[in-house]
């Protein structure tokens, strides 16, 4: 029930965090309906929404935390753990999917082994699901990083990930 | 101004409300009784269960006749074919994604779902599926959150967040991931919940409910080495024969007495005596502050949850609080101070079980405050209900018992005690002992009519000897958290404030007899729970604490007076801040 | 601040300026090169192309020649699109790399870069935009700004009469000149039900309260609609203008507008658009020295489709889950923080401005009897012309498929088409000819919808159609109510049981039962229309649905547990393609031997199928 993987947050990251907020509270009027805008920030921040924010968030805006809760796991655009370092998204509005994306969505859950709004253990890669990006005239098509790849196929895919997969090796190296 | 009349037809019947009526209370009128779930009168009127769906003609779509106002002219069927359908559908669903352990649930029997379910006759799942499995929260002393039964009405929510002021529950996730829960999922022990257990109050089934202690008192009672006392707060007699069908309100003390004797507790005492002590303690308190104008308004501090909410809220008033435990606290620890001395019985074999309308209590003995010596005041906390459970599991046909008396030395209680249970009451008893002492007088008038009633807030002016002082008396949480605001902003001048967490006072606490939406909406149960504390007052031969010759004899052989330094240690405590979110 | 005359003067000139662009015989020696940058084709580089040819133009010291983002043509299946104006040259699928050349053979040698031109339906390249079959059935007006001007420039939508109906309604109209003109248009929202603009706005007029709002509904989520988006990108400032004429209408000085986050050109742009217009006194106090004040703030959409629901937008605005409220009271009664309040779809606004100027006679003369006007679709799935359409009401859907669209690609037969996105229903072949406008579509078991427009070719299964609509309604069900929280995962349940040959005839009884009680006892729209998608498609494909249940087969393929993809071996040549395009190594064979699946590896992607030259993988 407890969320131990948070309990480690350093010092440093939660300093880090309480400072950002007291910076953007004081673009906010203590205004209930604040509380989207501000959860973007945090969200835009951090790529996730981290605890300490929704104590503050919850303090300064006198909402209490549990309806804060309530309303980032309303919204697919807020997260609770932080994105991998490649987030793919695949779009399955309706053109990429009469076009077949599914398929891509099926290979990449199958070789990554996350389902969509997961992030890998070694926090490299993270899978969203997205509704239409606006690409339909290069549909089916996924990001990475907000990077578009249109008309895509499973193989190609593939090709995307081995890239990734190859330049982090040398990287580790 | 007269009312306007609307007049419409509901399954062929000619119905005349006032403007404003919605249609299910209209139906109610016109004797049709619409099925409904989620909808509970004043609290939780959003129309989301979709069990009260009826037809309106020229309307597209079913109508919300929970929501729903009625109209001139306006044609209601809430029977036909295809609203059977749908509602049975609806029921089918609700059912399809529930944790269906009916034998084995805690409100098997008086549980909201399963009446309707047995009133479609439902006997397979049509449209089984997926069910989503929660883990249970049984972490906190006071409430236990089994989700797999909630049919997400959002009366808790609601009741939570809009009586209470509290917010620790909310819907979470989206679509049929949806779920009641609080911040982070985490357990109602880690967040800002007070465990004034409204929400079970209003639950419909089986979702919320207390944690169950009763085991233990099986085991100390067939203990011998236990001595086993047992103490019942005013509340619970007034409340207690409804879990044997007696009618709302009905006094059932002797029988209670009688039960628990059969059950074989050693010494059965009233809770009110302690109660009196309070008000010695508190009142005399009470008039310390008035005069040195100290930490003024003093504010009550017998509702647990009522200090949790304060302690976790607003820790910079924790000077305002009254310094005394409450009533069954002080009672536990005289238990096992003056009482074991004189009747010679080691304190440490004592085991005291404290009968409570509420849960928040459960949490109560267990803070470390509440120790003399190391020694709890009490050992165990069981409510309403659980007492109800246990003398029916002692096969005890509670409503042909005849009435016996409280044991002695500790027994007779003031009427000041019994209208502890009701909000304005601890006000009142302790207003008829400070004024007899700041005048040095017997004074007759000790009725205070302006802080009588089922309103959330109560405000009076009071003169006593010559000097006015301005008291306030708020029950449920959200009316306390007003008052709060006021004190803090200095709006407001009190002397005076009394606080219950409960709506209603005790008589409504979250450890009371669960009433179905159906009997609150007929019924105004705060209203006849209260009159009978206030008949058992008016019946009393002595109705000021402090003329309790029980209390005289206590103060002049032991404590010597109030607020004397063994009066401080056995009977009164400290507050803390307390982390809202432990998370 | 500009005063009034000034803004005419800026009118006057800057129309003048930008007169190559409308006008193919313009006398100037100037030319606008202008690149679309539409999310479509922003996301293919327009954005690159743009710098290239500002730098190569400026390595080459070419005068008289400005590059201009635009927002989008519409034909998004040929993008990048590059026109070059005035003499409406329509590049296609255009390269950053290909600037070089367009610069060198159009811009300095004056001939016509052949390569790039669009192929239209017939095969033959076309010079002109206007001369493209796609274009020619089409009637632009809420796109009548896009991809002709710079989204931010307000000099340029006010060069093509911007905000000269917000001044003609502030200085000479009362509010109910403009509901009657509104109204007798027959101006219809475009956000998917229908209902009367004119009379929205007299309701929201007429209700009490000194505090009221506008709010502009941007929060398209339909899957695979993107009309609202291209208005946004491409003219930003006629939905300003109208919100404002809304304001000054209803009595209200404040809007909201409520675009998704996932949109951020069309925010960035939006932004834009309101901070000029605040910078020339068209919004913000005492606009146009008439006394009226109206301003506007952005709200995102966080990532819920049930937010365009308008009491759940309301709600979301609000700070909350954006969870739909029971109507009535409707949002023109008690809206915003209980205010009586105006939503209209983008769209909606971007009509307005130009029913103001043009009169409703004009605007009524358009569509059909009680479908004024025109309609904006995103075409997209299985059609060749993919990308943003708008048509006058009553244009049948053959003439888009077929004329506008270009028909079906890779020779396949138009099996349905999906109109209303999830909350619609699709239309079989037979109705081909059925003209579009509000009624016809509901007549025959759809709906308008929004206007997302997906067409579906004979290798298109029904029920997996109908499970991937139920998918999107179970993952944006907000959960209030219980019909759609739990119903519409119990029809998705059966669907799924269907699609994996593991569903009965009774299943289909039951998915009808469900489907017909969900659509009558939920709370809100999302609710009421989730199962429209199950319920057209069994009216008019129930055989494929009995197919799955009884025969255990998916006739076109889509179900992989039904599907087990063979190669057959008397038409298999041994090439290898298959094999090399395999992604999982699941064919086996070497050499010129015939190949074979490994059905235990093989994924059933399907990529086997279209890689086979001789047609000899099948089921």
């Amino acid at each position: 029930m407890h969320d131990q993987k948070e309990n480690g947050t350093c010092q440093e990251v939660q300093a880090n965090i309480t400072q950002f907020m007291q910076e953007i509270f004081h673009t906010y009027k203590k205004q209930k309906d604040n509380l989207i805008p501000i959860l973007e920030e945090v969200q835009e921040k951090f790529g996730y929404i981290p605890k300490e924010a929704q104590k503050e968030i919850s303090e300064f805006l006198e909402i209490p935390m549990a309806e804060i809760y309530g309303v980032i796991t309303f919204y697919s655009r807020f997260t609770l753990e932080p994105k991998g370092k490649y987030a793919i998204s695949v779009c399955l509005g309706t053109a990429c999917f009469v076009k077949g994306s599914r398929k891509i969505m099926d290979r990449l859950t199958q070789r990554l082994n996350i389902e969509p709004g997961q992030t890998t253990e070694d926090g490299l890669f993270s899978i969203d699901e997205t509704r239409c990006v606006g690409a339909c005239g290069l549909a089916p098509v996924f990001t990475v990083n907000g990077e578009v790849h249109g008309k895509a196929t499973v193989k190609m895919l593939d090709t995307v990930l081995d890239e990734i997969l190859e330049k982090e090796k040398t990287v580790e190296k | 101004m007269k009312e306007e009349m609307i007049n419409l037809i509901i399954d062929n019947e000619h119905v005349q409300v006032p403007k404003g009526t919605t249609v299910l209370q209209a139906a109610k009128q016109a004797g049709i009784d619409i099925p409904t779930l989620c909808y509970l009168k004043e609290i939780n009127e959003v129309g989301e269960c979709r069990m009260c769906i009826v037809e309106i003609e020229g309307r597209r779509g079913f109508a919300t006749s929970c929501v729903q106002k009625v109209e001139e002219g306006m044609v209601v069927h809430t029977n036909t074919p295809n609203v059977l359908e749908a509602r049975r559908v609806v029921l089918d669903l609700i059912i399809s994604n529930h944790k269906i352990d009916c034998l084995k649930c805690i409100r098997s029997g008086n549980c909201e779902l399963q009446a309707l379910a047995r009133k479609f006759n439902i006997q397979d799942v049509e449209f089984p599926g997926e069910i989503i499995e929660h883990e249970i929260d049984d972490l906190s002393p006071s409430i236990v959150r089994d989700f797999d039964k909630c049919i997400l009405c959002r009366r808790c929510v609601a009741t939570c967040k809009n009586v209470q002021g509290i917010g620790a529950l909310a819907c979470v996730n989206r679509g049929f991931e949806s779920c009641i829960s609080t911040a982070g999922n985490n357990s109602l022990n880690d967040v800002n919940c007070t465990f004034c257990g409204q929400c079970i109050q209003n639950c419909p089934t089986g979702a919320l409910h207390e944690k169950e202690t009763i085991q233990e008192v099986w085991e100390k009672l067939k203990d011998p080495e236990s001595y086993v006392v047992v103490q019942t707060a005013p509340a619970v007699r007034v409340a207690l024969g409804e879990e044997f069908g007696m009618e709302i309100g009905t006094n059932v003390t002797g029988k209670m007495v009688t039960a628990l004797k059969r059950l074989g507790f050693d010494k059965i005492f009233d809770t009110n005596t302690g109660a009196d002590f309070t008000i010695m303690e508190e009142a005399h308190e009470f008039i310390e502050r008035f005069k040195e104008n100290e930490n003024l308004p003093m504010i009550t501090s017998c509702s647990p949850g009522w200090i949790r909410f304060i302690e976790m809220n607003y820790p910079d008033l924790l000077p305002h609080l009254s310094t005394c435990k409450s009533p069954h606290q002080m009672f536990g620890a005289l238990i096992k101070s003056y009482f074991a001395k004189k009747e010679g019985i080691d304190p440490s074999k004592i085991y005291v079980v404290s009968v409570m309308p509420c849960i928040a209590k459960k949490f109560e003995r267990q803070r470390p405050e509440m120790k003399v010596n190391s020694i709890p005041d009490v050992d165990n906390v069981i409510t309403t209900r659980e007492l109800a459970r246990m003398i029916k599991q002692a096969n005890i046909d509670f409503v042909k018992l005849e009435d016996s008396s409280f044991d002695n030395p500790m027994g007779e209680a003031t009427g000041a005690g019994a209208i502890f249970g009701v909000t304005g009451g601890v006000m009142e008893a302790a207003l008829r002992t400070a004024q007899d002492v700041l005048t040095g007088k017997d004074l007759e008038n000790i009725h205070f009519e302006q802080v009588r009633g089922t309103e959330g807030i109560k405000k009076a002016t009071i003169t006593i000897d010559g000097k006015e002082i301005k008291v306030v008396a708020a029950s449920g949480l959200a009316n306390a958290r007003t008052i709060l605001e006021e004190i803090q902003s200095g709006k407001a001048d009190y002397q005076f404030v009394e606080i219950m967490a409960c709506p209603g006072g005790c008589i409504m606490g979250g450890g009371q007899p669960i009433k179905s939406s159906k009997i609150r909406e007929e019924v105004d149960v705060k209203k006849l729970r209260g009159n009978a504390l206030y008949t058992i007052d008016e019946k009393s031969q002595i109705r000021k604490s402090h003329e309790n010759p029980i209390l005289k004899t206590i103060y002049a052989e032991f404590l010597d007076q109030p607020g004397s330094y063994r009066a401080h240690k056995l009977l009164h405590t400290t507050y803390q801040r307390r982390e809202k979110y432990r998370i | 601040m500009k005063s009034l005359e000034e803004i005419h003067k800026i009118r006057k000139e800057k129309r003048k300026e930008l007169d190559l662009r409308t006008n193919t015989k313009a006398d100037t020696r100037e030319k606008h090169i202008l690149v679309c940058h539409g999310t479509g084709c922003t996301s293919s580089k327009s954005p690159q192309i743009l710098e290239n040819f500002k730098r190569i133009l400026k390595e080459k010291n070419i005068e008289n020649v400005r590059v201009i983002k635009t927002g989008c043509f519409g034909l998004c299946a040929k993008g990048p699109i590059v026109i070059i104006r005035p003499e409406d040259t329509f590049y296609a699928n255009c390269r950053p790399e290909d600037c070089e050349e367009i610069i060198q053979t159009h811009i300095i040698e004056g001939n016509v870069v052949e390569r790039l031109l669009a192929k239209d339906i017939d095969g033959s390249k076309v010079q002109k935009l206007d001369n493209l079959s796609f274009y020619k059935k089409q009637k632009r007006i809420a796109l009548k700004n896009c991809g002709m001007i710079n989204p931010e420039e307000i000099d340029e939508y006010i060069a093509f009469d911007g905000y000269k109906a917000l001044e003609e309604v502030l200085t000479k109209w009362t509010p109910e000149d403009v509901i009657k003109t509104i109204s007798d248009s027959g101006l219809r929202g475009r956000g998917g039900a229908g209902f009367p603009t004119g009379k929205k706005w007299e309701l929201t007029r007429a209700a009490e309260g000194t505090q009221k709002y506008v709010v502009c509904n941007a929060d398209e989520g339909d899957p695979g609609a993107f009309m609202d988006r291209s208005i946004l990108e491409g003219d930003p400032h006629a939905v300003l203008e109208a919100m404002a004429i809304a304001g000054y209408t209803i009595g209200a000085n404040k809007g909201f507008i409520y675009v998704r986050a996932e949109y951020p050109i069309a925010v960035q742009r939006l932004k834009i658009a309101i901070h000029q217009a605040q910078e020339y006194g068209i919004l913000g106090t005492n606009i146009f020295n008439t006394g009226f004040d109206f301003d506007i703030e952005i709200r995102l959409g966080a990532g819920a489709f049930v937010c365009g629901e308008e009491t759940a937008l309301l709600e979301s605005i609000e700070g909350k889950r954006g969870q739909p409220r029971l109507k009535p009271p409707y949002p023109a009664q008690a809206g915003l923080w209980g205010k009586p309040t105006l939503i209209n779809n983008v769209e909606t606004y971007a009509n307005i401005a130009q029913i103001i100027l043009k009169g409703s006679d004009w605007y009524s003369s358009i569509g059909t009897e009680n479908s004024k006007g025109t309609k904006v679709f995103a075409l997209g799935g299985n059609v060749n012309n993919i990308g943003l359409v708008e048509v006058p009401m009553g244009t049948t859907l053959r003439e888009i498929v077929y004329d506008i669209g270009g028909g079906i690609p890779n020779g396949r037969d138009f099996k349905a088409a999906q109109t209303g996105g999830p909350s619609g229903g699709c239309i079989p072949k037979e109705h081909l000819d059925t003209p579009i406008d509000y009624e016809s579509l509901k007549n025959i078991g759809s709906m308008m919808g929004s206007g997302g427009l997906i067409i579906m070719d004979d290798t298109k299964c029904m029920v997996s159609l109908a499970k991937f609509y139920l998918e999107f309604t179970v993952s944006e069900s907000c959960g209030k109510c219980t019909p759609c929280r739990i119903g519409t995962k119990r029809m998705l349940e059966i669907l799924e049981k269907l699609c994996e040959g593991n569903g009965t005839k009774e299943d289909i009884d039951k998915l009808e039962k469900l489907a017909i009680n969900i659509q009558k006892s939920s709370i809100c729209g999302l609710g009421q229309s989730a199962p429209n998608p199950v319920i057209s498609t069994l009216k008019y494909f129930r055989d494929e649905f009995e197919e799955h249940a009884v025969d255990k087969v998916c006739r076109a393929l889509e179900c992989k547990a039904m599907a087990k993809i063979m190669i057959d071996p008397e038409k298999c040549k041994g090439c290898g393609l298959c094999q090399k395009n395999c992604p999982v190594n699941a064919i086996e064979g070497e050499g010129r031997e015939k190949r074979a699946i490994n059905q235990d590896k093989c994924i059933k992607c399907g990529t086997c199928l279209t890689s086979c030259p001789f047609k000899a993988i099948g089921n």
